[in-house]
């Protein structure tokens, strides 16, 4: 056997490197790969039973063996076999498919969570402590990890193959994905939805480490502010905390322990206030008027951006008690005049 | 003898034989009589040409764009450049070549003819459709010359409307005005079934391939014009930034998302319909026996076309519906997978007790079936939701969808184009060609796509013009098959030109085929029937044939 040594170092390095099959680096993978593999079995046998009728007949009923053909009509009993067998096969797929997308989709409540800003083109992942990193992401095995991505732009798509997880990132809502990694190992992060000229360079790696080297990581690439202080600074700056300061007498709802909550709106009806209410309530305040307050709120719209965003909901998120609010308030009252009737402010 | 005996083709003496002194190709001349016809033949010629010009040039880009996956790195071509190869690929294979392909060609020439019509019920809007489908074109074609587009076909917001700076507009003008082309086709056959059939043509006795095509007209009529108002919506918002899909004026990116799979996934049908029923015409003829329950094949495709309706969210899995949404909407979609089982099955069991021979047709129908059972499958991966999250934007796309499209849908065009080539023309095609060709392209298919599935298993992502250097393997085995696909494609242009010229004459019914259009001359007439025909049998019926066969040999003697 003479196979030339170039094309055998390649044939070897790529069967190490990729084969024909995706690591398994999540705690999903293998769920996902024994739904691929019922699938695969079935696609054979049908494939084979398709194939074998086919071939079966024809070479049994050619012209030649059989010169003239019996006329049959149909028959209700081999119908109703192929009717029902494929509906069982595929309702079967279909169960198991949505228990695998509740698995999936579903993130468990301990679950730490990063935030992920897609735009054209990058990845852009910001830790709870303030650590930021471009088409990057460290994640600690071990442990679920739950993103809250948005996009800045257009629809992006967050895919890790290795970890059979991939999540729409769309323009104006946040969506979720969670998973564990189980090995310790660099990982493609892809952007799957077509987003524009540098769709295909859109891609990041996952690095999945240990617990002590995540923790490592995390001191060495701190900035020094977590996302909760940056929104507090921002909270200051645009001046949310003259309204929403806590206090009886205030213009804006009390913003503490307000997250997790179900709030009453002047409209009569009530939400759950998660990350998306309390974004949406930031940039389209008219449309979410808490009951027993007036719709003098003006937007943010523009004003804001998605990073910034984050920080604000992380801030509110973290708010547990007035004190931080009424320390903020104090430092920053002494530069402004709030308006003295809520009337004098438009909406 | 051998030869002959494997082979039902029945040709006339070739030395006496002749074509018929008139015909609807003879009948008028010049440029004109053919620019301002209202004969459904001729129409459907037109088409053909016109179908057949824009299937190359979007074959052309698939070539580029398989030129530049050869290898990982981005040397080919720029990025921008290499969108707007795949965008105008999609955009011309989907709404100029698939979607008119076989309801405007093989359709408008047989269907009249089948039913015993002289023509179809509005032969003016019929040419009007022909001249949209050209108007749409020359639309898609001029953002072509003038710097392409870059949108991908789904033409996905706010990418089209507010980042891309290239001719999305006219694009979408033109897919505009192709969808009234389609829609006027899927109205005039509606009423044309309907209306002309002729005395005995009951429901019933139709041919698979009218049913086929009557669920694809219902899809053309009520779906098309949900895509004309998402593409009015793309450019009102691009132009005066109405904004119903800008997240930041309230509008929603997802509504788009909805509003175009609910055309865009019935499209998908309008374009396998009609090729399931050809398959049906020439598997039936080539094994000498009825479909195998015929009812169920009739009944499945408008099943498929009303369940076609009901499962567009399934592009949508990963896009943030609802949990429970995505639920139904992955169940509709198993259902709708059961319907297409049933036909291949039903297809499999007409050859059961046949007397089967294996023409050209024929050879692409069986490729035909292995591809686009292989199509199925591998949709229910797709339909299985968890599996989804993992395959969707994938290569395992791009392979499923050209397993159905290409594998499915344009071998059964091959498949019909080769089984009417006589009728159309009078003159046959060189035999041992055409079965290369068939075999040609279904290795071709396979060395194409089937890797592509493993790539996308891999996590590949489609519309990447470059990509991490292991998954170069199978991106070269992709592009090998590509070529060999190339040739299986170029081929019958090749041989079906020559046979137009120097083909031998065909005669009336060279599969000896039960159909109403092969009771006639070949070319046709103009008007199709000289005296309105009088059904009284059953579609496939190979008893009246033979029973008619001996009645003309014995007035003859």
């Amino acid at each position: 056997m003479h196979i030339s040594p170039v094309l055998w170092q390649f044939l070897v390095k790529w069967l190490n490197a990729s084969a024909l099959f995706p690591r398994e680096a999540s705690t999903i993978a293998p769920y996902a790969d024994a739904l691929y593999f019922f699938l695969l079995l079935i696609t054979v046998v049908g494939l084979t039973v398709v194939g074998t009728l086919v071939f079966g007949f024809a070479i049994r009923y050619r012209k030649e063996k059989h010169p003239v053909a019996t006329q049959v009509e149909g028959s209700t009993l081999l119908e109703a076999t192929w009717t029902i067998i494929p509906l069982a096969l595929f309702l079967i797929c279909f169960v198991w498919g949505a228990l695998l997308y509740f698995r999936i989709y579903n993130p468990p409540t301990n679950a730490m969570n990063i935030y992920v800003v897609g735009k054209q083109w990058m990845w852009k992942a910001e830790h709870q402590g303030g650590q930021h990193e471009i088409n990057a992401l460290h994640v600690p095995i071990g442990r679920p990890v739950q993103l809250t991505m948005i996009s800045q732009d257009v629809f992006h798509s967050f895919s890790v193959p290795d970890f059979r997880i991939k999540r729409e990132v769309i323009p104006g809502r946040y969506s979720t994905v969670w998973f564990q990694a189980t090995t310790p190992g660099t990982y493609h992060l892809f952007c799957t939805q077509y987003c524009g000229t540098n769709h295909s360079q859109m891609i990041g790696e996952v690095t999945a480490m240990t617990p002590d080297d995540f923790q490592k990581w995390l001191q060495a690439s701190t900035s020094g502010m977590s996302l909760a202080q940056n929104g507090e600074r921002l909270f200051a700056s645009m001046g949310c905390n003259a309204c929403h300061n806590g206090t009886a007498s205030a213009r804006g709802p009390n913003l503490s322990g307000v997250y997790g909550s179900k709030l009453q709106l002047t409209n009569g009806s009530e939400v759950l206030v998660n990350d998306a209410y309390l974004r949406d309530a930031i940039l389209n305040p008219s449309e979410h008027i808490t009951a027993g307050y007036s719709p003098i709120m003006p937007t943010y719209q523009g004003q804001v951006s998605e990073d910034g965003l984050i920080d604000l909901v992380e801030y509110i998120k973290g708010l547990q008690s007035n004190y931080r609010i009424q320390q903020t308030l104090v430092t920053s009252q002494a530069d402004q005049t709030a308006p003295t009737t809520p009337t004098g402010v438009k909406p | 003898m051998s030869a002959t005996s494997s082979t039902i083709v029945n040709l006339p003496d070739q030395k006496t034989a002749t074509l018929p002194k008139r015909s609807y190709l003879n009948n008028e001349d010049g440029l004109l009589s053919w620019l301002l016809t209202g004969d459904h033949k001729r129409i459907a010629i037109l088409y053909l040409i016109s179908i057949t010009f824009f299937f190359f040039i979007g074959g052309a880009f698939a070539g580029l764009i398989r030129l530049e996956l050869l290898t990982p790195q981005p040397d080919l071509v720029a990025s921008d450049t290499y969108n707007k190869f795949f965008s105008m690929h999609g955009i011309i294979m989907v709404f100029l070549f698939l979607v008119p392909s076989v309801p405007a060609t093989l359709g408008n020439f047989l269907m009249p003819i089948m039913i015993g019509a002289k023509d179809l019920a509005f032969p003016k809007v019929n040419l009007l459709s022909w001249y949209l489908y050209w108007v749409g074109g020359l639309f898609t074609l001029a953002a072509l010359v003038l710097g392409g587009v870059d949108t991908g076909w789904t033409f996905t917001t706010p990418l089209s409307t507010h980042y891309l700076n290239t001719h999305v507009v006219t694009a979408a003008v033109g897919i505009f005005i192709i969808g009234f082309s389609s829609i006027f086709t899927g109205l005039n056959f509606i009423v044309t079934i309907h209306r002309m059939r002729a005395p005995g043509m009951t429901w019933f006795r139709l041919p698979l391939f009218v049913w086929s095509n009557y669920a694809a007209s219902i899809l053309m009529v009520l779906g098309t014009p949900v895509l004309a108002i998402t593409l009015v919506l793309v450019a009102l918002e691009r132009t005066i930034g109405i904004g119903v899909f800008d997240p930041t004026k309230g509008g929603d990116p997802l509504l788009f998302q909805h509003l175009f799979w609910f055309y865009s996934h019935p499209a998908v049908y309008i374009m396998i319909l009609p090729g399931m029923g050809v398959i049906s015409e020439v598997i039936s003829t080539f094994s000498r026996k009825r479909v195998f329950g015929y009812t169920a094949v009739a009944f499945s495709s408008v099943a498929i076309a009303l369940f076609g309706f009901f499962v567009w969210a399934h592009h949508m899995f990963i896009m943030g519906v609802s949990n429970y949404s995505a639920l139904v909407f992955s169940l509709l979609t198993m259902l709708v997978a059961v319907p297409s089982a049933i036909k291949i099955f039903n297809w499999a069991f007409t050859l059961q007790k046949g007397s089967i021979t294996f023409e050209t047709p024929m050879l692409y129908a069986f490729g035909f079936m292995g591809l686009f059972t292989i199509g199925g499958m591998t949709g229910v991966f797709l339909g299985a939701l968890g599996m989804d999250i993992h395959l969707t934007e994938t290569y395992f796309i791009v392979a499923h969808f050209h397993f159905v499209m290409v594998g499915g849908m344009l071998m059964a065009f091959l498949s019909g184009v080769h089984f009417w080539w006589p009728k159309m023309t009078g003159r046959m095609y060189p035999e041992s060609l055409s079965k290369l060709a068939a075999v040609t392209t279904f290795i071709g298919f396979n060395l194409t796509f089937l890797p592509q599935f493993i790539l996308g298993y891999l996590g590949m992502p489609r519309r990447y013009h470059a990509y991490p250097p292991e998954f170069q393997v199978l991106n070269v085995l992709s592009t090998a098959g590509a070529t060999v696909l190339g040739v299986g494609y170029m081929l019958p242009l090749l041989y079906l030109g020559w046979s137009l010229k120097y083909g031998a004459i065909a005669g009336n019914n060279p599969w000896q085929a039960t159909g109403l259009e092969w009771q006639i001359q070949s070319p046709p007439l103009t008007e199709n029937f000289i005296e309105v025909p009088i059904v009284d049998h059953e579609a496939y019926d190979y008893e009246w044939l033979a029973h008619k066969t001996e009645q003309e040999v014995t007035t003859v003697g």
